[in-house]
């Protein structure tokens, strides 16, 4: 028994504490060094601060320079795919083509509700806004966390909580900033929280990122009569954007209001940070 | 335990530690759209491998670096996929100690409870220590995946470790 007790604490002792014939440092001596790390992340001095910008840039160039090969190979396999399914495409193509000529009229209908709703959120203010546009540098598509890297940073006049379009359409803000690039927190992550508002109904509510292609509606008012398809824009509440952003549609699912994004979030390319002047104020 | 010292073996012994950076550093990612329930993470696996196989291969050093690199392209707090990678290290390095004879079966069977903690420790890290929300489902399906997925890389990787090295001493 003691035998058996004693092999366990050499072999943990072994295992955490010896550096090994060609390892130059030991197990524990680098955990420790990655909680010293992990401390420092709540520290927040200039210092600090450039010593992180500058590496995550360099980092960020070198992900971007070592993605190319896979990157150049992903659309040939794409090509390849889209052969195959060419009698399938064709027959979704017929029956969609079908559908759509019964929808003909209901677009029209909806162009005019369209404009009134822009109208009345004053929507035509996004494109009298400033904006840069900005190529995504990098898109780790993680299973559990969603954001993309921007090839701009401070050096061009981004902010921290600027709001990201794809097109016209709201797709994230900006959560870190460095020297050349900058973060983007998608609105499908679990950490994104914003406030928006529904019309025609003008329900205020909370979007909250679900982590696939569609969001949560939380916080909807009681006994809320929305409807399915109802329009998803940025509400400016709490001032964190100004409002009439388009995010989305209503669906229901599985019993729960969700939006579904106008913008196709896995495959953002270019985008147009918005910062917070207006071309007219400036004027 | 003996390398072989032509150029042919030398340039493959630097295959894990190639593969271990690339998919650290680059956007290579193993989850799929359409099957968004399969998604792995070579990355423990090429870990958990050569630590337990071949330490010589694969420092700890480089695996901590590989967890750095891996957090700033996540754009998680730097150090979370250090601790988790050197927590699976430590699993795979214990297990060595204690192990007579290796066999991909009884290699397979520790990965499950080495992947579940180290899993474990990177979720509560980033949900207690910085308020991060991580989809749970999404990394227990993960596990799930990797762990199927390990004894197909264990056997590439067996063919690749006999390339490398000639003999073993017990």
């Amino acid at each position: 028994m003691v035998t058996s007790r004693d092999d366990f604490s050499i072999a943990i002792r072994s295992a955490f504490l010896r550096k090994g014939v060609k390892q130059k440092f030991s197990l524990l001596a680098l955990i420790i060094a990655s909680i010293i790390l992990l401390s420092l992340e709540a520290i927040n001095s200039k210092s600090l601060n450039f010593v992180r910008s500058a590496v995550k840039d360099v980092i960020y160039r070198t992900s971007f320079i070592v993605s190319i090969p896979s990157n150049s190979i992903a659309p040939v396999f794409t090509k390849i795919q889209n052969y195959f399914e060419v009698y399938e495409q064709y027959e979704i193509a017929k029956s969609k083509l079908q559908q759509l000529e019964n929808q003909q009229n209901e677009i029209n209908y909806l162009k005019v509700e369209n404009d009134k709703l822009k109208r009345i959120i004053d929507d035509a203010d996004i494109y009298n806004r400033e904006s840069i546009t900005t190529k995504v540098l990098v898109d780790k598509k993680s299973p559990f966390l969603k954001s993309v890297i921007l090839n701009k940073g401070f050096n061009s006049g981004l902010k921290r909580g600027m709001p990201v379009l794809d097109g016209p359409y709201f797709v994230g803000r900006i959560t870190e900033v460095n020297y050349l690039s900058s973060r983007v927190l998608l609105i499908n992550d679990l950490n994104s929280k914003i406030p928006v508002i529904i019309e025609p109904m003008g329900y205020q509510a909370i979007m909250s990122g679900a982590g696939d292609k569609l969001a949560l509606l939380e916080f909807l008012p009681k006994n809320h009569q929305l409807k399915i398809g109802s329009l998803v824009y940025t509400s400016g509440t709490g001032g964190i954007f100004f409002p009439g952003i388009p995010i989305g549609r209503v669906e229901l699912i599985e019993k729960k209001f969700h939006i579904k994004f106008f913008s196709d979030l896995s495959q953002l390319y270019l985008v147009n940070v918005i910062t917070s002047k207006s071309i007219e104020s400036e004027q | 335990m003996f390398f072989r010292k032509n150029f042919v073996s030398r340039l493959f012994s630097y295959i894990p530690f190639l593969i271990l950076f690339y998919l650290a550093c680059s956007e290579t990612d193993f989850s799929f759209e359409k099957l968004s329930f399969l998604s792995f993470n070579l990355i423990h696996i090429v870990i958990f491998y050569w630590v337990l196989k071949n330490p010589y291969i694969l420092g700890y050093g480089f695996i901590f670096l590989a967890g750095i690199v891996n957090d700033i392209i996540i754009g998680l707090p730097i150090g979370v996929s250090s601790i988790t990678y050197l927590v699976l290290s430590g699993f795979a390095a214990y297990v060595r100690y204690l192990t007579v004879e290796p066999s991909l079966i009884y290699d397979w069977i520790i990965f499950v409870p080495s992947i579940a903690v180290t899993n474990s420790v990177y979720f509560y890290i980033l949900r207690i220590f910085f308020d991060v929300e991580v989809d749970y489902i999404a990394l227990a399906l993960n596990t799930g995946s990797t762990i199927l997925l390990y004894p197909i890389v264990g056997i590439l990787f067996n063919f690749l470790s006999k390339i490398i090295v000639v003999k073993k001493n017990v």
